[in-house]
């Protein structure tokens, strides 16, 4: 660092570099130009990162694509639409916040990126209850997925209270931290630490939406298509059901098909559809190397998206931290821009994520 | 950079520094080093990095020669089990490519010279350099533990489904190949955008070098390839971990696609490997000729070509892994296309020394030994190109002998020549030029004894990768391995060289090729800020105003 | 805190001299813009999920793929600003697009070719007739 400093130290004898401007650079423009040109080819990396999974995705469902209709129904799709409308209202508040950067408007580009960075952590937090949630059903990954019918289980809490316990751990410090700004009346604490608490507040936000979505509304739509009953008994009354298609399956494939998709239709989560002991191909489809390979795909995407939103997170908290100090004005908004054009690609990954892993009919 | 200013900085350093500020010793201290952003002090770290990771993988080799000296009279007085030798081949093939020859030239070379040679101060993103070089010591991290917990056993492909049940710390590796994988995309990334958007006025990118032609194109693969191996890994990873089924057949995962998204990666990463040291090649072949390069416009676009052809040709690394026929076809059709522009770079080089006034200096003799053994490695891979004569040289020595040709003598030997080359702008300090020609003598005798036996062992169906052979294929075996030892004496006489020109060489001249790009107009070494006031820039292949100048040693630019 | 404040009226100041009231390379985004392009966003989120509660049979995955990309379209063209962009950049974004299409094309390509001969753990267990269920549900 002090090579650095030292070599701005000698420009600035000649030439006049403000503290924003790398001494390598001639002027803002090239600066920007570069970082931006430099942010591009990163998201061309991510891009390329991505189309691995995206490869793998296709792959499979061309060749199982009953897999993927059987697992796809396991994903609450309005779990999955709620959290795309987060994810692109976060984009609407970072792209606006890059206007403030530009326009110098402190105030208000630090309450974008706090509305941003509080998105993501309802993001976060609905997607915490979607893992948990399908952890409990035991919709896990490759070798380690249980077949519903052979081992029912229920919903189990206790994966969702483990994933709070970090967020919970940063509400406290961002609280803590907020109370030192309120008692050291520091300006610029203030405005890092409001953004921080709201920000992790929003994350038991999500998960409340998300519990929400996922019991309670869940249940009286279940009610309402039929299939009626709290979620213990739903299962007995679904597997009742499945058999009953499955019966006419045996006769008659294609009919099987239609009224298992019509059965799709009805948010079904904690609840068996298919029986294992027919041959029709749904049997065989919940088993850990066919419906396996789809969450091991479904974990795989999600889960790397998720750590691209932390990762947002966390460069989106240093913005704030920039921000607070005034520091973006129109000829060094770089960092609010790249860091908004990141954000827009994991906005960008989760528009084609959505409709490939929950809107499979 | 601006054009105002310069007058006024040059009387000015130098008068508060000394006539012996230099980037080595404009600071000093640990510190200095450790938390430098200077471009040419990283690249010099890099150096030090990929030449001991060069040196680790070079012992390994020399064991796997040693190894198969004999391994057939008594299993007991093997120099390695079995098991043994499919570590150290597996290690001896990751260390070599991912720790020593994707950084060597881009990283270590290029770090150095891109700047200077493109007239800036410093590359785009200083402290991304940084990072890229602290994430390569991470992932030699993460190697040196799988080295020490002895037991990765993969192969450097890590093929799947073996590597999923192979009990070697395969996790620890992937990681390690992850993070490198990072530290050569932000190398990739920084060199893009330093030549797109730092280039000085005047730059213009048909006078650029060709070793930054060779460098941009590089970059490109890199940061398009290198991601995929990023997933690819980490996929393996967590299949080991989580067990998710996409490469397990086991749980219908398919094998084959491990082997596509691995080598879409890893067929670029031999051009990764390839185009810069063409570039040093470019470089070399016109200045030790004096005489401006054949075909500017068409080694330049060449590069680009090869960087965009590589990406469709993986397939032929998979020709007798169960891909599909009509697939089989249209890659091998495919392979023949990247043929195209490397002959055309061939035929441009030699074009060069045509009526040139030649120089057979240590970097040229390397350079000629890249030409004929990059030819060789070339030709042979045509053969492994084609379906019908693939499906019987497949996995067999062969394909070992094809790509040390095009790696080792192709790469290390142009890396060699380049590091000679610019080793007195480097360190200040010319070396020995007859140390220096004996070296490259030992190097391209041993090279050619240790591989062209093991074409003909592939050709009589000797398999790659196995610990003993059957007796007929002892002689052949055994002169191989005296061509390794040999190789081995004459890379030691080359680092000695070296080595001794830092405590008694004396000191380099500011051009002591004769050659017309920008880093011989910089001083020796150059400065921390590389130009003190911007260069002029001119045609990088025009040596008629440059001459001899007896008094120090080297070239000068006459006035025109 | 000072010292930010004393770069930024120099800002401030040269882009003046420009004679607009931003300097040559920060074009921010009108606010009616912004709210559009996320309206549209909404509505075809909307639409998407509309149109997964009909069964389209094969043309759903494309027709979802179809909003998709004109929604991730959309972001690309005003959220990251490509529209106004060095041309430079959106070549690089849209190339890389050419390799993933690269990518996937002949890794599903090689695997539909030798879909055939794969043995899958289910087809082991599995009659004929399931097959042909497969072929219907299509």
């Amino acid at each position: 660092m002090t090579v650095h400093d030292t070599a701005t130290a000698h420009h600035d004898d000649h030439h006049e570099h403000p503290s924003w401007l790398a001494h390598h650079f001639d002027d803002a423009e090239q600066q920007f130009d570069s970082g931006k040109l430099g942010m591009w080819l990163f998201l061309v990396t991510e891009v390329l990162f991505f189309s691995g999974m995206f490869c793998a995705y296709a792959l499979y469902r061309n060749r199982n694509p009953e897999v993927f209709e059987f697992c796809s129904q396991f994903l609450n799709e309005k779990l999955g639409a709620i959290n795309t409308g987060v994810l692109l209202f976060s984009s609407l508040t970072m792209a606006w916040a890059v206007r403030a950067s530009q326009l110098k408007q402190t105030k208000i580009l630090i309450g974008m990126l706090g509305a941003t960075l509080g998105c993501a952590a309802i993001f976060l937090g609905v997607k915490a209850v979607e893992y948990s949630h399908k952890w409990g059903l035991g919709l896990l990954p490759g070798k380690f997925y249980r077949s519903q019918l052979e081992n029912p289980v229920h919903v189990d809490n206790n994966y969702l209270y483990n994933l709070c316990i970090v967020p919970m751990v940063m509400l406290i410090a961002c609280a803590l931290y907020y109370v030192y700004a309120l008692v050291t009346a520091s300006k610029f604490h203030l405005r890092v630490a409001g953004p921080m608490v709201v920000a992790a507040a929003c994350f038991f936000g999500g998960v409340g939406l998300g519990n929400y979505l996922e019991s309670g509304e869940g249940h009286s739509e279940h009610a309402s298509s039929g299939h009626h009953g709290s979620s213990e008994h739903g299962h007995a009354e679904h597997a009742d059901g499945a058999h009953d298609s499955a019966g006419h399956g045996t006769e008659e494939p294609a009919k099987a098909k239609l009224s298992l998709v019509s059965v799709d239709n009805s948010p079904i989560h904690d609840v068996l559809v298919t029986p294992a002991e027919s041959v029709t191909p749904q049997s065989n489809v919940n088993q850990s190397a066919m419906a396996g390979l789809f969450f091991g795909i479904y974990y795989c995407m999600t889960g790397v998206h998720a750590v691209h939103i932390l990762g947002g997170m966390l460069v989106i908290t240093w913005l704030i931290v920039k921000a607070s100090r005034e520091e973006f004005h129109s000829e060094y908004f770089g960092p609010v821009d790249n860091v908004g054009l990141y954000w827009h690609l994991v906005d960008f990954i989760w528009i084609y994520l959505f409709p490939l892993l929950y809107l499979i009919t | 950079m601006s054009v105002v200013t310069s007058p006024v900085t040059m009387p000015d350093k130098s008068q508060d520094l000394g006539k012996e500020d230099n980037y080595l010793t404009h600071t000093s201290g640990f510190l200095s080093w450790a938390l430098t952003l200077d471009h040419k002090r990283i690249g010099l770290m890099y150096l030090a990095g990929v030449l001991t990771a060069f040196t680790a993988g070079g012992i390994l080799a020399l064991m796997i020669r040693l190894h198969l000296w004999n391994p057939n009279i008594d299993k007991s007085q093997a120099w390695l089990t079995n098991q043994q030798y499919n570590q150290v081949f597996t290690l001896h093939g990751a260390i070599m490519v991912f720790l020593f020859i994707i950084p060597s030239v881009p990283a270590a070379l290029g770090n150095f010279l891109l700047p200077i040679m493109l007239g800036t101060k410093d590359v785009a993103f200083p402290r991304l350099n940084l990072g890229s070089f602290y994430l390569w010591i991470c992932g030699a991290i993460f190697f040196l533990f799988s080295l020490f917990a002895t037991g990765l056993d993969t192969g450097w492909t890590f093929y799947t489904p073996y590597s999923i049940e192979s009990q070697g710390p395969v996790v620890a590796a992937t990681m390690g190949v992850f993070v490198l994988g990072f530290s050569s995309i932000f190398t990739g990334l920084n060199f893009i955008v330093t030549i797109n958007t730092m280039r000085p006025p005047g730059m213009t990118w048909f006078r650029m070098p060709l070793f930054l032609w060779a460098t941009y194109s590089t970059s490109i693969i890199q940061v398009l390839a290198t991601p995929v191996l990023g997933i690819t890994v980490l996929l393996l990873a967590a299949e080991r971990i989580l067990g998710i089924g996409i490469f397990d057949p086991k749980l219908n995962g398919d094998p084959v696609t491990f082997q596509h998204f691995f080598w879409f990666y890893s067929h670029p990463a031999v051009y990764i490997m390839i185009l810069p040291a063409m570039g040093i090649i470019s470089e070399l072949m016109s200045v030790h000729s004096h005489k401006g390069i054949f075909g500017y416009r068409m080694i330049a676009y060449s590069s680009v070509a090869i960087a965009l052809f590589g990406f469709l040709v993986w397939g032929h690394h998979m020709f007798t892994s169960g891909m599909a026929d009509v697939t089989t076809i249209v890659f091998s059709a495919l392979t023949f296309t990247v043929s195209i522009p490397s002959a055309i770079k061939v035929f441009n080089w030699i074009g060069t020394m045509y009526q040139g006034t030649v120089v057979l200096n240590t970097p040229m003799l390397y350079a000629l030994a890249f030409i004929f053994l990059f030819t060789i490695g070339g030709l042979t891979g045509l053969f492994l190109g084609a379906l019908s004569t693939d499906m019987h040289l497949h996995d067999t020595y062969f394909v070992v002998a094809h790509f040390h040709y095009v790696m080792m003598g192709g790469t290390l030997v142009a890396f060699l020549g380049g590091l000679f080359h610019w080793w007195p702008k480097m360190t200040g300090k010319m070396f020995n030029d007859f140390a220096g020609i004996v070296s490259a003598a030992i190097v391209f005798v041993g090279f050619n004894l240790t591989f062209l036996p093991q074409f003909v062992l592939g050709t009589r169906g000797m398999p790659r990768r196995y610990a003993s052979y059957v007796e007929e294929f002892q002689q052949l075996h055994q002169l191989s391995t005296i061509g390794a030892m040999m190789l081995g004496c004459g890379l030691l006489v080359a680092g000695l060289t070296l080595l001794h020109s830092l405590f008694y060489g004396k000191k380099a001249p500011m051009n002591p090729w004769g050659g017309a790009t920008l880093e011989w107009e910089c001083q020796t070494p150059p400065p921390h800020d590389n130009f003190s006031s911007p260069p002029t820039v001119g045609d990088p292949y025009d040596f008629s105003g440059i001459e001899y100048d007896p008094k120090s040693g080297g070239y000068i630019k006459k006035k025109k | 805190m000072s010292a930010p404040s004393t770069h930024a009226d120099h800002a401030h100041g040269n882009g003046n001299e420009h004679g607009h009231g931003h300097s040559g390379f920060s074009h921010p985004m009108p606010i009616w813009m912004l709210l559009s392009v996320f309206f549209a966003l909404l509505v075809l989120t909307v639409a998407t999920v509309y149109q997964s509660t009909f069964d389209l049979g094969n043309m759903e995955i494309w027709l979802s793929l179809t909003i998709a990309t004109i929604k991730a379209g959309l972001v690309i063209a005003f959220f990251m600003h490509l529209v106004w962009d060095k041309p430079l950049n959106a070549i690089i974004i849209l190339g890389s697009l050419i390799f993933v299409a690269l990518f996937l094309g002949f890794t599903m390509m090689d695997a539909e070719g030798y879909r055939d001969n794969l043995i899958m753990t289910s087809t082991l267990e599995q009659s004929q007739p399931g097959a042909t269920v497969v072929e219907v549900s299509k």
